[in-house]
């Protein structure tokens, strides 16, 4: 068995990151373990534009992303295997795990950083009546098989579900030649980013169906195209609205969920909210010494934050390497009114230094304020012109202001009357 | 006569919503931007929208290669720079930033990304 003082499960972005903080504060030996043959993550695929504006003022695409970071964990040394899978992870940070060079062996770490990522929710998840054809992909699947692969998996497309990838997928098959019939969001907003309905469906002319689903899905051996319907306030389908769309193709994008199968093993506690562990701002979980970053811990709109987070999560783990972990004095952080989540849902005031509160609002809100409460204090509070789920929000609080909490930590959403 | 336009900005992920007043083909007004990138676009795109176009290309060797043009080309540009992209088969090995066709429209190459 190998000993190691941090193990990185995972070389996306999260990993890379949180790989290169740790090493920065000091712990040097690192291994990180990555699943597809080179890392960089879910960036590979991600050929489209707009990565890093936030953390290099530059719109990058993602492959540019992922060797900025590539590049850092190359100019530490930092060690990494890749094509490697993690069969499990236990309580005491023994990892097993295999590869066609060693087979299956197993490492020691004093601290963990779980950067598993996240996988798309699947048809099978949703209710659609109708036969089983080929010509139906999620929408990543697509994109890798599209941008990796250099297929074109159809010519008439209907894209179920407004995320982020289904948009950019709309774009990225029209500009191959295929024609984007409709994009289906069943609530009645979407839950991708603006600037992505804007320049990947209006730019060419491709229709959102707000309060849509499809219905039903025909074809014998190949789609052959989809029935739409109009839902109701609880989403049922109402009879008499449906569309009838022929295609050959249809792209699910309905919402992505972190991996956290290692980490249940672990006995790790999740949150029902974010899926991901428990954690405290640290990204430290509830069991000592493992950490959590990324897409596996909230699904992350901007790759930005997810590199931000993933610092945290490193210098964490650096810390509880070369100091060992304190005695904790935890408050618990919850969401109030409007709020579908919080993270960190605890935090230790023994920690010192500054908290940044993640969080998302659970519907569409104009000219309303995000606030942070404990009892009767207004620990922090932002006015927004605009607020929406599909866009994470965030609420500081200072160092001093987290030390003077004794309550729990609400955050909420006030509407203006 | 002016005219009204209502716009999304799609420089960053904030994506505000900016209102232009257009005469004579010209914005003579913005509001809503949240920063000067806003206005620019705003500017820009009443006159005439560009986006940065991404896509792949075949290396000879079949790898698939991520592309970008350097800078924004013309919106209605976007179906013709693609069938040319299409046609571009460059050999390995290639780094990011490696200019494959230079001018490719509007003064923009198309460079290597990823
Ligand atoms: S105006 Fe500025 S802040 Fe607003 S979307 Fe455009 S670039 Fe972003």
């Amino acid at each position: 068995m190998r000993n190691c003082d941090i193990v990185i499960i995972g070389g996306g972005p999260a990993g890379l990151a949180a790989a290169i903080a740790a090493y920065d504060n000091g712990v040097k030996n690192i291994l990180i373990l990555e699943r597809e043959e080179r890392t960089g993550g879910i960036l590979n695929q991600c050929i489209h534009n707009g990565f890093g504006l936030t953390r290099f003022k530059e719109s990058l695409s993602g492959p540019e992303y992922a060797a900025r970071f590539i590049e850092e964990a190359k100019k530490r040394n930092i060690e990494t295997l890749v094509g490697t899978t993690v069969l499990s992870l236990s309580k005491d940070k023994t990892i097993t795990a295999i590869n066609s060079t060693d087979g299956v062996f197993t490492v020691k770490a004093k601290a963990v950083v779980l950067a598993m990522g996240c996988r798309e929710r699947s048809r099978g998840a949703l209710n659609i009546a109708g036969t089983r054809p080929a010509g139906i992909y999620s929408a990543g699947t697509a994109q890798k098989y599209v941008n990796i692969k250099g297929y074109l998996l159809g010519k008439e497309v209907v894209i179920l579900g407004s995320g982020d990838i289904g948009l950019i997928m709309a774009r990225r098959m029209t500009l191959e030649g295929a024609k984007v019939h409709a994009v289906c969001e069943i609530m009645p907003y979407s839950s991708g980013l603006k600037r992505n309905i804007v320049q990947c469906l209006d730019d060419f002319g491709i229709p959102l169906y707000l309060n849509h689903t499809i219905t039903r899905i025909d074809g014998d051996n190949r789609v052959s195209g989809v029935e739409i319907s109009r839902v109701d306030e609880n989403k049922k389908p109402i009879a008499g609205t449906q569309k009838y769309f022929h295609c050959d193709t249809v792209l699910f994008s309905v919402g992505l969920i972190p991996e956290n199968e290692l980490t249940k093993g672990a006995d790790i506690p999740l949150s029902p909210r974010t899926r991901g562990a428990v954690v405290y701002q640290n990204r430290e979980t509830l069991i000592g010494g493992i950490f959590a970053c990324g897409n596996v811990l909230q699904v992350h709109d901007l790759v930005d934050f997810v590199s931000e987070e993933a610092e945290i999560a490193g210098r964490g783990a650096a810390d509880y390497v070369l100091c060992g972990s304190g005695e904790k004095s935890p408050i618990d952080t919850t969401n109030g009114r409007n709020v579908s989540y919080v993270l960190p849902q605890k935090i230790d005031k023994n920690v010192a230094g500054d908290v940044k509160l993640f969080f998302r609002v659970s519907n569409t809100f104009r000219n309303c304020t995000v606030k942070a409460v404990s009892g009767e204090k207004t620990l922090a509070t932002r006015k927004k012109k605009i607020a929406a789920p599909g866009e994470m929000e965030t609420l500081t609080l200072g160092s001093n202001v987290v030390e003077s909490v004794s309550e729990p930590i609400t955050v909420l959403l006030e509407e203006e009357n | 006569m002016k005219e009204k336009r209502s716009l999304t900005c799609v420089e960053c992920p904030i994506g505000c919503s900016i209102e232009v007043e257009v005469e004579n083909g010209v914005a003579v007004s913005v509001k809503g931007n949240s920063c000067p990138r806003g206005k620019l676009y705003a500017e820009n795109e009443v006159v005439c929208p560009k986006r940065v176009l991404t896509s792949t290309v075949r290396a000879k060797s079949g790898e698939m290669i991520p592309v970008k043009t350097s800078a924004p080309v013309k919106k209605t540009e976007l179906m013709n720079i693609m069938k040319e992209i299409k046609a571009v088969h460059p050999e390995l090995p290639l780094k990011i930033g490696d200019i494959l066709v230079k001018d490719i429209s509007d003064g923009a190459n198309l460079v290597v990304s990823g």
